[in-house]
């Protein structure tokens, strides 16, 4: 599996296939035997009430959790895990749920990051500072400079991340995601804890890299009505297993997942 | 509006990632450099040599290796002095073994041999973090210096347990042993200590300053962008270690020229006060490395100064009171200035930039 595999792929054929995962921390089943696929160029929506699984679920795509069995068919090749640093070749980026930045450095520092595996030049070079690392940087720091101005985020460049209001954090953060130029990009609740306004953003934001890139995205949400607008198919999880799978339109219609939701009455 | 950024505008990312940005800055530092080379080695004496200077440039470049792996990479470190005793002995064996090498080159290899030893002890930093690692550096400090104490090897079996420094010269000027004269020490320090800072700056401005930061402050995000974390810790270790080996190196070759390792290398006389340089200096700051030795390099001198000269105290008295003022000051500073002289210093530029306005 590789980046290149990634590519080779036709868009709206299977790019992930999970088959049959499982994930238990000692006597705690996180997930059980749940099996979905993500198509490449579409926007995936794993929902659940909380504590369903759906991080986890995450987190075994990108290799931080090593399911217990199944396996992931990335690209065409089957695994019984990941790692987070193939993922990260291969491709797959991410946002966390509880932003995770490098709260001392600047805007455009933590977006440099994510050029860090593209960057080639050793460190002897690096030190001298010679031709080809100047070069390398300017480079980099070009594409950065393409996400800021896609992202709005001209005006805090030089600001510590540390000290950023949370809308700005989440956005940052996707920013650094997007730096890497993913194929996939995992979002864990981009839109948690924003206002309206700032959802609206952050749902243009995705939908425009969705839709100008041509990157897969499989997102976390809670907020219904975004997860329904802007999600081309949607896996819903419960108590670790998957409880339905489809379309907005058939997943808003499906008896278990609004049990799952409103809870069922005794009799 | 004396130090105005205003109206100083990049049009390209090269001149955006200088070193330097800011016109003021650049003059300032081609000043700095001017005295530094040109007009300082002419009025050196011998005791701004030895009290002043030459220690100042040594510990700066022990704060800068120190600051790489704590300010910058996040990993606590006590074991300074036993990677500076690493730079020292590899010196004193190498120019036991090879009596015609060139020093520059001698203490270059020793800087790599405790970059090879700081990455052996750097390996448990994969496993465990913060107060933890601190400990196991503590390891290997009382373990490093215990070694060159306990192996007759390592001091060529004389009986004193002392290793002394030979005469080695550079351009035909002599620049350790007894017979260095001032200026040529003090030039032979400063040359390294420009280079290797313009190094360290690079390198934390690069892909792998930007690596070691990422570990820093968030390690799971890190891995999860494609940052390796044993390699990235292990290569924090190890140019770190390369410094502190250079500073080591310097310490007994051209500054003490003989050294006994208990004594010269101790906690307290090197790990610690080293700590204290980048703390008070500031973490994860180049220029703080300079201000913290500057300051922890000068208070002895100046206390003293103040105490026996001005005040008439005697130097056994004055040495207890410059202790605990030394304390005093750690623990106010901490609650002032948690972020240290740098900090201070970009305050001051805010305050420049608007002056003569209060904002």
């Amino acid at each position: 599996m590789s980046l290149e595999d990634l590519k080779k792929i036709p868009y709206g054929k299977t790019a992930i296939e999970l088959k049959n995962i499982s994930l238990a921390f000692g006597g705690v089943k996180a997930l059980t035997d749940v099996s979905f696929e993500v198509k490449k160029g579409e926007v995936f929506a794993i929902i659940g009430p909380n504590g369903a699984g759906k991080s986890s679920m995450l987190n075994v795509i990108n290799g931080f959790y090593k399911p217990t069995s199944g396996t992931i068919n990335f690209a065409g090749t089957d695994r019984s895990e990941m790692e987070p640093e193939l993922a990260a070749k291969s491709g797959i980026a991410r946002t966390f749920q509880n932003i995770a930045l490098f709260k001392g450095m600047s805007t455009l520092d933590n977006l440099m990051t994510g050029r860090l595996l593209k960057q080639k030049q050793n460190f002897l070079m690096q030190a001298f500072y010679f031709g080809p690392v100047a070069k390398e940087e300017e480079e980099h720091r070009e594409r950065v400079e393409r996400v800021i101005d896609f992202l709005d985020l001209q005006s805090i460049r030089r600001t510590p991340v540390g000290s950023l209001p949370y809308g700005l954090q989440k956005r940052v953060e996707l920013g650094r995601a997007l730096a890497m130029e993913p194929e996939i990009l995992l979002l864990d609740e981009p839109m948690a804890g924003m206002n309206v306004e700032e959802k609206q953003d952050m749902s243009r934001f995705v939908l425009t890299v969705n839709n100008e890139l041509k990157t897969t995205i499989v997102l976390i949400e809670h907020d219904m009505g975004v997860v329904m607008d802007i999600s081309d198919r949607i896996v819903v999880l419960d108590y670790g297993k998957k409880i339905g799978s489809g379309l907005p339109k058939e997943i808003r219609n499906n008896k278990a997942v609004i049990d799952a939701y409103l809870g069922v009455s005794d009799d | 509006m004396i130090y105005k950024e205003t109206g100083q505008y990049k049009s390209s990312y090269k001149s955006d990632h200088a070193i330097f940005p800011l016109l003021q800055d650049k003059i300032a530092f081609s000043t700095l450099m001017f005295i530094a080379f040109l007009i300082i080695p002419f009025v050196i004496n011998s005791y701004w040599e030895k009290a002043i200077l030459v220690p100042f440039l040594i510990f700066s470049l022990a704060a800068i290796g120190l600051n790489i792996l704590t300010g910058y990479c996040g990993q606590v470190s006590l074991g300074t002095g036993g990677f500076m005793a690493v730079g020292a002995f590899s010196t004193y064996k190498i120019m036991t073994y090879f009596p015609d090498m060139n020093i520059m080159i001698i203490i270059l290899i020793s800087g790599l041999i405790t970059a090879a030893v700081g990455i052996i002890f750097g390996l448990p930093s994969l496993r465990i973090k913060g107060f933890y690692l601190a400990v196991a550096t503590l390891a290997s400090q009382f373990f490093l210096v215990w070694l060159f104490n306990k192996v007759p090897w390592f001091y060529n079996y004389s009986d004193t347990g002392q290793i002394t420094v030979s005469e080695r010269t550079m351009f035909g000027i002599p620049v350790t042993g007894a017979e260095a004269p001032s200026y040529a020490t003090y030039l032979f320090c400063l040359v390294l200590v420009v280079v290797l800072s313009f190094a360290a700056k690079n390198l934390i401005r690069s892909k792998m300053g930007r690596s070691w930061m990422a570990i820093r402050d968030m390690d799971i995000a890190a891995e999860i962008i494609g940052v390796p974390p044993l390699k990235t810790k292990l290569s924090a270790f190890a140019i770190s270690s390369f410094y502190i080996g250079v500073a080591g190196a310097l310490y007994f070759a051209v500054f003490l020229g003989a050294i006994e390792v208990t004594e010269s290398f101790d906690i307290m006389t090197i790990s610690f006060p080293v700590l204290f340089m980048i703390i008070i200096g500031g973490l994860g700051s180049m220029l703080g490395s300079f201000l913290g030795a500057a300051f922890v390099v000068t208070l002895p001198i100046g206390l003293k100064f103040l105490m026996v000269d001005m005040v008439g105290l005697s130097a056994v008295t004055a040495k207890h009171f410059e202790i605990t003022i030394w304390g005093l000051l750690m623990i106010v500073f901490l609650i002032v200035e948690p972020h240290g002289l740098a900090r201070l210093w970009s305050i001051a530029k805010e305050k420049l930039r608007r002056w003569p306005f209060p904002y």
